[in-house]
């Protein structure tokens, strides 16, 4: 190795560029992906948990449909929050830890000096929280419906929207954490895991909003999450799909999700002026 | 008039009341190589952070081809690369993997092509299918330098780019570096403590200590006015104050320890 005389043989081809974003996003995206294949435990991991829950609610929900008449009304009542409850949860830690990797990889400094700008890289997060949702929440999906009969996709057209304000909303969080992970370092990781659970009691996931005291109930109306569950138990109960439901549900969430990137940015900036991006990692 | 590739001026930054580079003014011209010289917490990396645009400077003003990198660094980002021993590939990747994320990431449509090429110049073709964690500190610094001119850039910042390489690589890697340097012309800002590697590859020296620019020049230049043989004299006769060639006999034994003023990097 010692010789460098044969460094520079080799005909040199011209380069040939591209500089769109979506190229960007796709080699993010690639990074992470490249990162799952490489690893099945990764993809299993996705998995287990969603499907444990339903294998778990799913003998609940038997064992209430002979003592409980709320749940005798609506047999997938119980067996549909949980899976909503877990595309909320897998989206906020879907987009967490592809952020983590980074840190964790100590890769965070080569995006930050690269072409990738702030926006491509969250929209890439967004688009891998997604695909990490779908690989654990499917399976559970079938689960259901092969032992307890119970087919979220009973739901109809409205899951798409029910689906879609829970991505949001798991984002925000999302968002959120990786902002504050950004502005005191790796030792906030465990709020990625955490944070979510601090809406669940106000989500109304298991149980209808009124059954929470009148204080409680303001709060609950003031988060995306419980106009979603509370439009589920709706469509269950054969009340129909309700429009305002979700309306209200998408402006919290247009409202949060802005909020969250502006935070997001101001910690990225904070990161920047006090040299933080390239320290950040294990 | 030349565009310089690099123009700074009057660069400083503060962490609350630590200033660990004040005022500092340098120009870097294309194909020419500058190194950063100087002691820990001198302020190399701190400079060199700035320049990438990683971090905010609190004043003064930093242009890369002509661009401002506080407020648009977008517009050259794809044009330089830097190597650091503060980032790490990801581990888990093949170096393939990572070299075809990069090249992606900075856009190179022949992406393949591209990563052949530096993979046999840089002789890492035994190595493309195995995870980069795996790999030696020699070859782990190959694939960052792979990385670091994955888009042949026009600039090319490096902070230490041999330390804790065997004398062979070390030598290896800084003559390829230079080869490349010849065929793009590129502008090439080094920090480093090694003081051959500095007068092997670099035009021209900044010596920087406690934040400031101290001294300047070519290193022959540097050499003839301490009127040394080597920089790493040089070095010390810098770092410990030395004007009169009477205290210059290097075993000053009685002196304090070196001052280890806050740096970016060493944070």
């Amino acid at each position: 190795m010692s010789n460098s005389s044969n460094q520079t043989t080799a005909t040199i081809p011209q380069i040939r560029r591209n500089r769109s974003a979506l190229i960007r996003i796709q080699s993010v995206m690639m990074r992470h992906l490249y990162l799952m294949r490489a690893s099945w435990p990764r993809i299993f991991e996705l998995m287990y948990w969603p499907s444990i829950q339903i294998v778990l609610w799913g003998f609940i929900t038997q064992f209430l449909l002979t003592n409980s008449s709320y749940i005798a009304q609506a047999a997938g009542v119980l067996v549909s929050a949980v899976l909503l409850w877990d595309i909320l949860f897998r989206a906020q830690l879907g987009f967490s830890l592809s952020f983590l990797e980074e840190l964790w990889s100590r890769n965070i400094g080569n995006l930050a000096v690269s072409p990738l700008r702030p926006y491509e890289f969250l929209f890439a997060l967004m688009v891998m929280s997604m695909i990490r949702t779908l690989i654990g929440i499917l399976p559970a999906t079938f689960l259901a419906i092969l032992f307890y009969e119970v087919s979220l996709y009973d739901l109809g057209l409205p899951l798409i929207l029910f689906f879609s304000n829970l991505m949001m909303m798991g984002w925000t969080i999302g968002l959120l954490v990786c902002a504050l992970i950004l502005r005191v370092g790796l030792g906030a990781e465990s709020m990625a895991w955490l944070t979510i659970f601090l809406i669940a009691p106000i989500s109304a996931v298991y149980y209808p909003v009124d059954i929470l005291p009148e204080w409680l109930q303001a709060l609950a109306w003031g988060l995306p999450t419980a106009p979603v569950f509370e439009g589920m138990r709706a469509i269950l109960f054969d009340q129909g799909f309700q429009l305002d439901l979700f309306i209200h549900s998408l402006l919290l969430n247009i409202l949060y999700f802005s909020i969250a990137i502006g935070v997001f940015l101001w910690a990225y900036h904070v990161a920047r002026k006090r040299g933080l991006l390239l320290q950040m990692g294990e | 008039m030349t565009q310089h590739a690099i123009h700074v001026e009057n660069l400083s930054k503060s962490y609350d009341d630590v200033l660990a580079v004040k005022s500092i003014s340098f120009a870097v011209k294309p194909g020419e190589t500058v190194a950063l010289l100087g002691g820990n917490g001198a302020g190399k990396t701190t400079t060199i952070s700035m320049l990438l645009g990683i971090l905010l400077p609190t004043s003064g003003t930093i242009q890369v081809l002509g661009e401002d990198m506080v407020k648009d660094r977008f517009k050259v980002m794809h044009r330089l690369n830097f190597s650091s021993p503060y980032v790490d590939l990801p581990r888990r990747l093949t170096v393939k993997q990572n070299l075809m994320f990069f090249s992606k990431l900075y856009g190179i449509i022949n992406a393949k092509e591209r990563l052949m090429l530096l993979a046999e110049e840089l002789n890492l073709l035994d190595l493309l299918n195995r995870p980069t964690g795996s790999l030696s500190a020699g070859q782990k610094t190959r694939v960052s330098v792979a990385k670091a001119l994955i888009n042949e850039p026009e600039i090319l910042l490096l902070d230490e780019p041999t330390a804790s390489l065997d004398p062979d690589t070390a030598d290896w890697v800084r003559n390829y570096i230079k080869e490349y340097q010849k065929r793009n012309s590129a502008a090439i800002l080094l920090a480093s403590h090694n003081m051959t590697e500095v007068e092997r590859i670099c035009d021209n020296v900044l010596m920087m200590k406690y934040g400031k620019i101290v001294d300047q020049g070519a290193p022959d230049d540097l050499l003839h006015r301490y009127s040394r043989t080597n920089l790493e004299e040089v070095f010390l006769d810098i770092a410990r104050n030395r004007k009169d060639s009477a205290s210059k006999d290097g075993n000053d034994i009685s002196r304090k320890p070196p001052h280890d003023d806050l740096e970016y990097g060493d944070i």
